[in-house]
């Protein structure tokens, strides 16, 4: 199974959340009325779109509908899928490489969301690509999560800098940077443990994380990369500003995005914040991680609603 | 946790407090913000409607209309409806007459099921039983070493099989527990998706082979509106028997804790407050609602000094603040009582009224507790007793000792200063208004 093919499949509950219920919305009735408004809404909110979201997507239909001077139920589904293109966009956002040698990327996010097995599929990701792949076990906190990371270093044939369990992870850092230019690597990928973005002290380990890896190499890290577990809440909004505050956030990774997430979230992220979602997960295995395309994100939506409409 | 919900539903409220009566209009209105504010806090659509709809018709319905402080009785029929739907009293773990109780962790990846496997069995630890983790992780890479590591720290035994069929871990885990003496058995299980099949089937055989007496879904409080199908489908393909809300101490509004608890009408057991292993307290659905209403968690805060603080320190202090007698010395005795009781930001969080101080909670830092004590503790023994003694040389010493400027040690002292004195006022007022003492529940030294 290719990878859009693994993508529509993984998208299939985000599908069913969001385009199918639109579909149905749609069906019921043959002109636009208040209650359809309402109905849309809160299909949006139920596939974690957000309040703010749902209700500024909403207005934005209503002023289409309003401008194309129609009634014509069907014509909401249209006007859906354009503003849902418009906030989705059609760029798709790639990670930066340093071309000028080491490509420093550190990797952030609140616990549990997948970081670590993230930094594994990005391993393997980069490997694909023919580089030379390091990693930095800077999460010296939480219990083997180095030996996590040296799994992951294992499957994807990437090497591994550690230190012991309750190391300074900047010193890991100032290892890793020196080991990763020594031995001729191309990219650098930073393991950072997981914190709440409330907790002051930890981020200020963040910043000084980055600090020593910018100390080490001009313009390092070339890639933060915040990680969102998709079935987050409204809460993913706060984790990226103030992550985003902290450590100069300049991507996302949306984990989880398989099954049980509605990836509504990726709507959310996309109005609200300037960050841009860079790659995505979909599933368990190691190439289940791939750079994240709005046109292709919208089709497979689509695509999968048409083919499972017609069985 | 829960302050925006808080705050938005004091704002709400602000407007109805001002009138005298209320409109059905009004009540429309109040209710349309308190909607908005439950579903920001990801609070289930369907969950947040019913309760919409129930607090609507009680408050319109009753005699509130004619009620003279119709604001305060809205008020109080949310928080009676969010007791309710948080469910009535605190519940506990079921022991079992025979042990070993086995109690079986389950959830989504990255819950937090590993780390609170281990809190849950430290915290039963100190109640005085003798726990047996269970490593039954097999998928996730050092997932076993993780709980092995949790055990070393905490003392307690971990059984482990390696990558074997889990259920025969569990199988195993609980004769050896027999052999062992071990009257309390906890199983941490592999995350997985509620829509993976075969997953869901080895927890089903999990189940069937050692019937455990609890099945915990532990619950990342940051899930969104998903948070009702996963908690529908593992209460339907498992049954569960309670609750586990993770990660509470972030900013998290921690909807789902309501969606949660609506839709298995499941207890919520107890609740991840930190990153410690101690970070697990029981949960008070009263005290949460209270929270959620922006009355704060003086309960909790309660608790937490009376187990930091002890008893007899206490009283001595009270009577050295009356006595005007208080010292350098018992400053800092009081600093490191405020350090046990947990990070100050936190603590902070639980007084009522203070998140509706905006940002001050983001001002309070931690380091300068750090440094005050480090001050202190640069002094001597006798001039801790005796501060009016510090001059200016001893004040470059104490700043070259504690590594910060003499500015610093000024200001401290004059605080300190300023600190004796309004004790030495509250004493006085005390003492002259007799049985009716200020009593607080602990003393801050600022």
């Amino acid at each position: 199974m290719g990878f859009f093919d693994r993508l529509k499949k993984g998208l299939s509950k985000t599908r069913k959340a969001l385009v199918e219920k639109v579909e149905q919305i749609v069906l019921q009735r043959k002109k636009i009325d208040e209650e359809m408004y309402e109905e849309l809404e809160e299909a949006l909110i139920q596939a974690d779109v957000g309040v703010n979201t749902a209700m500024e997507l909403v207005e934005k239909i209503r002023q289409r509908a309003k401008e194309a001077n129609t009634d014509d139920a069907s014509m909401l589904k249209v006007f859906f899928q354009e503003e849902l293109k418009l906030i989705l966009g059609e760029d798709t956002s790639d990670i930066n490489i340093n071309k000028e040698g080491l490509t420093v990327i550190s990797v952030v996010g609140v616990n549990g969301v997948g970081k670590t097995t993230t930094i594994g599929k990005l391993a393997h990701y980069f490997k694909q690509q023919g580089k030379k792949v390091m990693l930095a076990a800077a999460d010296t906190f939480r219990a083997a999560a180095i030996d996590q990371l040296e799994i992951w270093a294992k499957r994807a044939d990437a090497e591994i800098i550690k230190h012991s369990e309750g190391a300074d992870p900047g010193a890991v850092v100032y290892d890793a940077v020196h080991a990763a230019r020594a031995r001729k690597m191309d990219i650098l990928i930073i393991d950072t443990a997981g914190r709440l973005h409330t907790k002051s002290n930890l981020m200020e380990e963040l910043k000084k994380i980055n600090r020593i890896a910018a100390r080490e190499i001009k313009g390092a890290p070339h890639e933060t990369l915040l990680v969102l577990d998709a079935t987050t809440g409204q809460n993913a909004i706060n984790q990226a500003k103030i992550f985003g505050e902290a450590v100069n956030v300049t991507g996302i990774v949306l984990t989880k995005l398989d099954g049980t997430a509605k990836g509504g979230v990726v709507i959310a992220i996309k109005n609200d914040l300037k960050i841009p979602v860079k790659m995505i997960g979909v599933g368990e295995k190691i190439d289940d991680l791939q750079p994240f395309n709005p046109k292709e994100f919208a089709f497979a939506l689509y695509s999968g609603a048409d083919s499972e409409q017609k069985p | 946790m829960f302050k925006s919900l808080a705050e938005k539903l004091q704002e709400t409220f602000k407007k109805l407090k001002g009138k005298g009566r209320l409109t059905e209009s009004d009540v429309n209105e109040a209710m349309r913000e308190v909607k908005v504010a439950l579903l920001e806090a990801d609070v289930n659509f369907k969950v947040v409607k019913e309760f919409i709809k129930k607090v609507k018709e009680k408050a319109i319905g009753q005699d509130v209309l004619e009620s003279l402080a119709p604001g305060q009785q809205v008020i109080k029929i949310v928080r009676e409806e969010l007791l309710e739907l948080l469910g009535g009293t605190q519940s506990k773990v079921n022991f079992s007459q025979k042990p070993p109780t086995v109690i079986m962790l389950v959830g989504l990846q990255g819950a937090g099921k590993t780390t609170t496997c281990g809190k849950l069995a430290n915290l039963l630890k100190k109640q005085g039983r003798k726990p047996l983790l269970v490593a039954a992780d097999v998928y996730r890479p050092a997932a076993i070493k993780q709980l092995e590591v949790l055990g070393k720290q905490l003392d307690i035994p971990v059984f482990s099989m390696g990558q074997e069929n889990p259920a025969n871990i569990a199988e195993s885990a609980v004769k050896k527990a027999v052999e062992a003496g071990n009257d309390l058995v906890i199983i941490d299980t592999a995350g997985r998706l509620h829509i993976n099949e075969e997953l869901m089937n080895e927890l089903k055989n999990i189940k069937a082979a050692v019937s455990p007496h609890e099945i915990l879904l532990v619950v990342d409080a940051m899930t969104g509106q998903d948070a009702v199908n996963v908690a529908e489908s593992f209460n339907e393909k498992l049954g569960i028997d309670g609750i586990i809300m993770t990660k509470l101490d972030g900013d998290t509004r921690g909807g789902a804790a309501l969606s949660v608890r609506k839709v298995t009408g499941t207890p919520i057991k107890f609740a991840g407050v930190g990153e410690k292993l101690d970070a697990l307290e029981p949960f008070y659905p009263n005290r949460m609602a209270d929270r959620i209403l922006g009355m704060g968690d003086v309960l909790t805060l309660i608790d937490k000094a009376q187990a930091a603080i002890d008893a007899e320190q206490a009283k001595k202090l009270q009577k050295k603040l009356k006595e005007a007698d208080f010292t350098l010395e018992d400053f800092l005795e009081q600093l490191q009582q405020i350090k046990k009781m947990g990070p100050l930001d936190q603590i902070l969080g639980m007084i009522p009224g203070i998140n509706k101080i905006k940002g001050f909670t983001e001002q309070i830092d931690e380091k300068e507790l750090i440094h005050t004590e480090a001050i202190i503790r640069s002094m001597t023994p006798h001039e801790r007793r005796h501060p009016e003694i510090i001059n200016g040389s001893r004040r470059k010493r104490i700043a070259r000792g504690s590594g910060t400027k003499i500015q610093d040690v000024n200001r401290l002292l004059k605080q300190f200063e300023q600190t004796r004195k309004m004790f030495k006022q509250i004493g006085m007022m005390s003492q002259k208004k007799k049985g009716k003492k200020m009593r607080l529940p602990f003393n801050l030294p600022f």
